[in-house]
């Protein structure tokens, strides 16, 4: 959607005048003025995905407020976002807890994970005795899927399964023909795990896998 | 050689001469051939009766048809004979000889009659039959007349005469207008005013268009727009053409459940012979619109049933759902304009057309105009589908058409809209369906599927089924869809297995907001409603069995305890040969006693324990007595 350089819209995100493009979404116009929003599953080479929810933002129109993924909602003269209040704290907080137990590394959060979970307050070991999930280290967020598939071009990763049992899994046949020359989602995976459990060579989690319930 | 139709004059002389072709005095036998009655054996029925008339030789004075749906599924295999409409029930192959004897000679086979459960009475005609008397089958009711096989059947009936009126009697905007002066609200669950919907299509951007039947129904329990698209297809094709027509779009998909082969077959012989009559194709009856529909079937995904994931699936993707904030009417298929409806707002749009607006809004509430069919089942006496007019309260659709509770028992609940919708105690029977009404009681309309529930359902189990339903349903892609739901299923299974902490309510209310605050999609958001609207007005119930380890309706396995009591026990024996785990204890004329080690709740004893001893009891939240001391003999009283 960038370099459309549609009509000026003019709108307010935090009280602020926030100038964007035709065509832009509220997670784009509020990054180029400097305005944080939280995301786990967006990356600007990707087209918007909105899995992750961690992007909500209050959007008011008309006088009705509403909840919306910031990174899929366009910008729209008039708009008045809030990307703070104690409905989006409370959403990113259950979100971060919720997503916990299948996303830790030996117990804990890495990275960007870790860094929100303080910020929102998130209690991360809340569901974990609940659920007593194997942790898979993934978060789901369709980052290598889309990667792979709208950047590279090469679809050797892909989801499988459906529900809660929605797995990211290697295709063998693909993967091994073109991941050792790429890497490309060794570095877009926000938990680290591709590159801690594949080398472009070796998949630990393949289609295969997950067909024989090892997944 | 099917009779090309290329004008409103042609169509209307095809019509009169298919009527001159046929014996009007000759009486015609239908067999449902329904799926319903095709489980019971209908094809069978249909083959008995056809070599029947032929071993008769009344081939000249009976007609024979199989038709679709007529609704009364539990009563199938239904066969009516016209004109009269005598309606047998529960026929099988067995009963053709006499069943066609007697059509010939035009009297009753009483034994094959409907019976009232109420009165006893023996009733002839399927219009006086209860179940049928109270609904008001405007949309369904040509499914008995019309072998979905022959358009011929349709066109008798005035079928694609709306469509000759709109495209050769109305402009576009002239069509567009009486939808949205008619307040037609989308069938298929969130009741979207159709004409709101057609009239951003129609406004949007681009040259090219589409229009798409939604036939994913899924919601468990539900299949009216299954019977619709099996019985009479063309109904739902000539809405579809005519909503195309008003939009601006000159192609349309039909996306069909991968479980509903029957309304494959049917829809794609109903586009040939369309295509045949020169209702589908270009220059439609002399228009000059044209308009082509593909099919597409499913893969059996529950979720493919939203409208952006249904898109995507028609698009070869992955039938998954995507952010919607530009409206698949403005940006669906391919980032075209799609407009979307289920079946039976489609099968609804060649009545509006042909009576007008104010004919349909005669009908209905002030928010829901017309009628919407319900599948009525779970413990019901009349289960099947219903047609009703909007505005009937649920206490006469449950009593009046559906017969009230099987076996006399107290009504508990019933369940609307599905995994979508919500659970509705007694208090809110007098409630009148409409999509607002509804809405304002926690649940919804959904598709129209009604389950509903007697004395002996645990709702915190019915909403841990349907949880458990969305578990495996959902795509999985946001993560309070998908980690909502895996919490929520593991805190109501801990309820209903006696590990439920008082805490448990504030989290799943907590869970609850954030799933309908920031879920992807409509699945989501509305995916805890079931435990919502159970814990609104059943709450005693979650408190029992957190509180006191006690399931109510003596349902949940964990906190319930088969149990003989020896007063009553007989030592008939029945329970005891039937008990598969060998758990109950006794001999001929020895008063029995569960083994509660070896039992496994399976409840097999409290089953087959006759009615007249009522022996074998269901305890919950108390401990079970002691048994009895071994060896105790059974103390028969002796009558007079």
């Amino acid at each position: 959607m960038k370099g459309d350089m549609g009509d000026a819209i003019t709108f307010k995100i935090d009280g602020r005048e926030v100038n964007a493009r035709q065509g832009m979404t509220i997670l784009e116009a509020a990054g180029e003025a400097g305005i944080e929003i939280p995301a786990l599953c967006h990356h600007r080479k990707t087209r918007p995905y909105g899995a992750c929810r961690i992007c909500s933002v209050e959007a008011e129109k008309d006088g009705k407020v509403k909840v919306v993924a910031s990174c899929g909602y366009p910008a729209e003269p008039g708009l008045v976002i809030r990307t703070r209040s104690p409905r989006i704290d409370r959403i990113r907080r259950a979100v971060l807890e919720l997503v916990a137990p299948q996303a830790m590394l030996d117990g804990d959060f890495g990275g960007d994970l870790k860094k929100l979970a303080d910020e929102y307050g998130a209690d991360i070991h809340r569901f974990e005795a609940q659920l007593q999930v194997k942790s898979r280290r993934c978060i789901l967020c369709g980052l290598c899927v889309r990667y792979c598939d709208e950047v590279v071009g090469a679809h050797a990763i892909g989801f499988v399964g459906r529900g809660i049992d929605r797995r990211v899994a290697f295709f063998p046949e693909k993967a091994s023909k073109v991941c050792a020359n790429c890497l490309g989602c060794f570095k877009i995976c926000p938990t680290g795990k591709i590159g801690a459990e594949a080398d472009g060579t070796y998949f630990g989690f393949t289609v295969d896998d997950f067909l024989a319930g090892r997944l | 050689m099917p009779t090309m139709v290329s004008s409103l004059e042609e169509l209307e002389s095809l019509r009169k001469d298919i009527l001159s072709r046929r014996d009007h005095t000759r009486p015609i036998i239908t067999v449902c051939a329904g799926t319903g009655c095709q489980t019971y054996g209908a094809a069978d029925v249909y083959q008995a009766i056809v070599g029947e008339v032929k071993a008769q030789r009344l081939e000249t004075k009976l007609e024979i048809k199989a038709t679709g749906c007529h609704g009364f599924c539990e009563k199938g295999v239904v066969v009516v004979i016209h004109p009269e409409e005598i309606c047998y029930v529960k026929v099988t192959a067995a009963d053709a000889p006499e069943l066609v004897g007697a059509a010939a000679r035009k009297i009753l086979v009483e034994r094959l009659l409907y019976v009232d459960p109420v009165t006893g009475q023996k009733i002839a005609r399927e219009p006086d039959i209860p179940f049928y008397k109270n609904q008001t089958r405007i949309v369904f009711g040509n499914n008995k007349r019309i072998d979905p096989k022959n358009i011929e059947d349709y066109v008798a009936l005035g079928g694609y005469g709306a469509l000759g009126k709109a495209l050769r009697r109305m402009s576009p905007e002239q069509v567009l207008a009486e939808v949205k002066k008619a307040d037609l609200r989308g069938r298929g669950g969130g009741g979207f005013p159709a004409g709101k919907k057609w009239e951003e299509t129609r406004n949007a951007p681009g040259d090219i268009k589409y229009v798409i039947v939604n036939c994913d129904e899924g919601d468990p329990g539900a299949y009216m727009d299954r019977s619709l698209m099996e019985g009479n297809p063309h109904a739902v094709l000539e809405g579809l053409l005519i909503g195309a027509y008003a939009v601006g779009a000159r192609e349309g998909f039909v996306y069909v459940r991968q479980e509903y082969p029957l309304a494959c077959e049917n829809l794609n012989v109903a586009i040939r012979q369309a295509h045949e009559h020169g209702f589908l194709g270009e220059n439609i009856l002399g228009s000059g619109f044209g308009f082509t529909v593909k099919v597409h079937r499913g893969a059996g995904a529950f979720v493919s049933g939203e409208s952006s994931a249904l898109m995507s699936a028609i698009e070869g993707k992955v039938g998954e759902p995507r952010m919607k904030y530009v409206h698949t009417a403005v940006s669906g298929i391919k980032g075209r304009p799609s407009n979307l409806n289920n079946v039976e707002t489609w099968a609804t749009v060649p009545l509006i057309i042909d009576k007008g607006a104010d004919w349909f809004c005669s009908i209905g509430t002030e928010g829901s105009k017309g009628t919407k069919i319900f599948s009525l089942v779970g413990k019901v006496n009349n289960t099947g589908l219903v047609e009703i007019p909007m505005g009937m309260t649920l206490r006469e659709i449950i009593y009046g058409i559906g017969g009230g509770i099987i076996k006399g028992k107290r009504f508990k609940g019933v369940q609307t809209g599905g995994p979508s919708g919500g659970i509705l105690p007694e208090q809110c029977l007098d409630t009148p369906v409409g999509f607002d009404e509804l809405a304002k009681l926690g649940s919804m309309m959904g598709s129209g599927g009604m389950v509903v529930m007697d004395e002996d359902t645990c709702m915190v189990d019915v909403a841990r089924y349907f949880v458990n339903f969305l578990c495996e349903e959902s795509c999985g892609k946001c993560i309070p869809c998908r980690e909502g739901l895996r919490v929520l299923r593991q805190i109501l299974t801990d309820i209903c297995e006696g590990r439920g902490k008082p805490e448990d309510i504030d989290v799943i209310r907590e869970i609850a907001e954030v799933m309908a605050d920031a879920s992807l999609c409509a699945l989501g958001t509305t995916a805890a409603n079931p435990v919502l609207t159970t814990l609104r007005y059943f709450g005693e119930e979650y408190e029992a069995h957190i509180r006191d380890k006690r399931c109510p309706a003596r349902f949940c396995k964990s906190l319930t305890s088969y149990y003989i009591d020896p007063e009553k026990c007989t030592a008939c024996l029945i329970c005891l040969r039937n008990c598969p785990a060998s758990a109950v204890v006794g001999d001929k004329g020895i008063v029995h006693w569960i083994d509660q080690e070896k039992c496994t709740k399976c409840g097999v004893c409290f089953e087959v324990c006759p009615d007249r001893f009522g022996a074998v009891v269901r305890i919950s939240g108390e401990p079970v007595p002691p048994p009895p001391m071994p060896g105790t003999r059974v103390v028969r009283k002796h009558e007079g």
